[in-house]
């Protein structure tokens, strides 16, 4: 995964001229990356509920070296079906291979693109923070006072941590870790991935038997 | 009716009539029911081999080939053979016994997780888990395979399933997959468009992959190509699709094919691939393939569309039903000065070779040898300078030429010519391997001599791993490392010892006569021939 991403990114590296371009074979590889730049996307997958299709499918990413940053798997209303949320990168061709290869698998019942214009995405966080006996008060407060601004929660609260929650996009969420990594000391950490959903109801799947 | 008896039903309602295994306690259950069965089995010798003439058979039926094979080392040793039908697209139904059930997942002696290990080379894989399941899963997995891109399925199946009482069997009529339904029609825009552009185009010409094998689309391929007097190239998978001799057929493309074959493709102004993968050794530049021309990409499988290079015209759908498409549309077209062209460059690009008078010359040899074989005869090659020779020079008149091409899997030829010839037991079957590749599948012989399969072997014996050498011979300046085949048995006392008929050929002084003893009866005979062991394909 992590070799096919370093190609990439040494390719635009090249394109820049800011790396001597390898030759002959390899060139053209860096070349035909080079027609487009490396992108992130947001891919929403409807899957039969089979043993084993969450391994298929992360399986299929490591064996062609395609990339994931994140992945998210839930049963859907109908307990048939599983909704997957995968979030990759890689150029238009990288991208283009991964709909297709995924579409192609037997228990794939569709692919989409969660396009960030069209669609809501959302991530969940647990941060357990550590509060020390002496300053306890202090700290509730700070972290209560953080946690309203980002509209998180404390659901948690022990002797000596606190345990907030946040659900909000990705950038959000990385805001929310910043501030709690340097304000306070972060004992745990726990972040889902991204999970999302199309809106209207133009592109709703509807599964017929 | 126990969960065995019930696959051997599911079995018989697909037409299996061979099934290639080896036993283990895993799977007896079902070797047990099998015997209540019309279905032939044939005990191959290693199980690798099992899949191999799986492919055989279904390379000549159309149909998936089945193979059965025990739990642990039995699924792990047959995946090579899983993986070389899976590069090539061959349907098969691979059987595995499993552990209890109950037992699955704590290392219990000869468990294997065959289905995860190997998810890379199969199209799907089951693992059965209730008795009630198996005809469900048999439709499904016949279905699978042989339909869209198609490839090998596995599936699992525990001991206590296949001992478990199964009430009320009943085989679907149909399959009902929601999450698979492969497209199969060719977009009509799209091929209104390719006929445009063939109208357009001055140089067109047609490249045809094992894809168009595989859907049995030869006869329509051939008719749209004569009718317009449109040129064809082949890949390795997709010999046969034109006879060789065919004055439109310009021979193999690659880098181990013609000269005038790459020199066609890379110069035609519209490029028809079908059914191909543009892989490296067919196309070693496939920016070569998109440059100064249109290329048409036709596969019955999207995701092979754009993977190695980006088509003009993309058609996703199955050659045969593309072509009959085509058929039906009227144009007018004239490639008459590019047809001179490439019968200039056929006439003029052949390669010539310089044999060794004292030994057998390989191209020579196989020329002679499908000059004499039936029509329809069947050729297996196998892999290595072997096949590159094969390629080259075997002539296809209305056979079939089967080759492992895709994985490149030495050993092949023997057991697919096994299988082809259950399949087809009035056709002419011939093996051509080399001395190694002989030696990776030798312990065939005695499957053929005890179930009586008269296939023909030859064996092109030149003491090398002749492919590698010629590749040290040119990368590393004759540094010849682990290629010299010293040891090997003497064929002669190997081929009485399975008191199976030896004959030997050492130069071409004698090759008619040696040939028609070789061709004159329908049984089993090995014929070794002497090769250079200098020889080069290149």
């Amino acid at each position: 995964m992590l070799n096919s991403l370093i190609d990439i990114m040494q390719a635009s590296c090249y394109i820049k001229n800011t790396v001597a371009a390898p030759e002959g074979e390899q060139l053209q590889k860096y070349e035909r990356y080079g027609r487009s730049f490396m992108q992130k996307r947001v891919f929403q997958l409807l899957v039969d509920n089979t043993s084993g299709v969450l391994s298929r499918i992360s399986g299929l990413f490591s064996r062609r070296g395609y990339n994931i940053e994140s992945i998210t798997a839930g049963v859907t209303a109908d307990p048939r079906f599983t909704r997957i949320t995968i979030v990759t990168s890689g150029d238009d061709d990288i991208l283009e291979q991964i709909e297709k290869q995924v579409g192609k698998l037997v228990d794939v019942r569709d692919i989409k693109e969660l396009d960030p214009e069209d669609s809501v995405y959302r991530e969940l966080v647990l941060v357990k923070v550590k509060v020390d006996p002496e300053k306890r008060l202090e700290i509730r407060q700070g972290v209560e006072f953080l946690a309203n601004n980002f509209r998180a929660k404390i659901i948690d609260v022990g002797a000596e941590n606190l345990i907030v929650e946040f659900t909000g996009n990705h950038s959000k969420v990385n805001a929310l870790i910043q501030r709690f990594n340097e304000e306070y000391e972060v004992l745990e950490l726990a972040r889902t991935g991204i999970t999302g959903l199309g809106r209207g109801i133009e592109n709703v799947t509807y599964i017929e038997d | 009716m126990i969960g065995a008896d019930a696959i051997i039903k599911c079995l018989e309602a697909e037409g299996v009539s061979t099934v290639f295994g080896y036993p283990g306690v895993a799977i007896c259950p079902f070797f047990n029911s099998i015997l209540d069965s019309e279905i032939q089995t044939v005990l191959i010798r290693t199980e690798q081999n099992a899949a191999h003439a799986a492919s055989g058979v279904a390379r000549m039926t159309g149909r998936p080939g089945v193979c059965a094979v025990t739990s642990g080392p039995g699924a792990t040793n047959v995946i090579t053979g899983i993986a070389t039908a899976f590069a090539d697209s061959i349907p098969l139904i691979c059987i595995t016994g499993q552990v209890n059930s109950e037992l699955l997942g704590s290392d219990v002696f000869q468990e294997a997780d065959i289905t995860g290990t190997v998810e890379s080379f199969v199209k799907y894989s089951y693992l059965v888990k209730n008795v009630n399941d198996i005809p469900r899963v048999f439709k499904e997995a016949f279905y699978i395979a042989n339909t869209g891109r198609k490839g090998p399925v596995l599936i699992d199946i525990p001991i206590d399933i296949q001992n478990a009482v199964i009430k009320n069997f009943h085989y679907p009529e149909e399959v009902n997959l929601r999450t698979y339904k492969p497209t199969v029609k060719g977009h009509a825009v799209q091929i209104k468009k390719v006929i445009k552009e063939l109208e357009r185009a001055k140089r067109p010409i047609i490249c045809a992959g094992g894809g168009v094998l595989l859907s049995e689309a030869e006869e329509e391929l051939r008719g749209f190509a004569e009718e317009h007097g449109i040129p064809v190239v082949s890949t390795m998978m997709g010999i046969g699709v034109m006879p060789t001799e065919h004055p439109l057929y310009y021979g193999m493309v690659g880098n181990n094919g013609k000269a005038y074959a790459n020199r066609a493709m890379n110069e035609s102004d519209l490029l028809i691939m079908v059914g191909a993968r543009v892989a490296d050794r067919a196309v070693s530049q496939p920016d070569l393939i998109t440059r100064n021309k249109i290329l048409v990409h036709i596969d019955v499988d999207p995701a092979e569309i754009g993977k190695n290079a980006g088509p003009s015209i993309p058609l996703v759908g199955d050659a045969k039903h593309i072509f009959q498409d085509f058929q039906k549309e009227e144009f007018s077209c004239d490639y008459e000065e590019w047809i001179a062209t490439l019968n200039e460059y056929r006439s003029t690009m052949e390669k010539k070779r310089t044999p060794n008078p004292n030994y057998v010359d390989p191209a020579a040899f196989i020329t002679r040898l499908s000059e004499k074989m039936q029509e329809d005869g069947v050729y297996v090659a196998d892999v290595g300078q072997n096949q590159i020779w094969s390629c080259g020079y075997h002539i296809v008149k209305k056979g079939k030429f089967l080759t492992s091409g895709g994985m490149g899997t030495m050993g092949y030829s023997i057991p697919a010519a096994m299988g082809a010839k259950t399949a087809a037991m009035d056709k002419q079957v011939i093996a051509v391997c080399g001395d190694g590749s002989f030696q990776m599948s030798m312990m065939e012989l005695a499957t053929i001599r005890q179930h009586n399969i008269p296939v023909k072997i030859i064996v092109l014996k030149n003491n090398y791993l002749g492919m590698v050498r010629e590749y040290q011979h040119y990368t590393y300046k004759d540094h010849y490392s682990v290629v010299d085949l010293s040891g090997s048995p003497d064929l002669e006392k190997l081929s009485a010892a399975y008191d199976i008929p030896y004959l030997r050929l050492n130069n071409m002084e004698h090759v008619d006569e040696v040939l028609d003893a070789f061709l004159a009866e329908d049984n089993t005979m090995l014929l070794e021939c002497m090769i250079d062991p200098m020889d080069l394909v290149k």
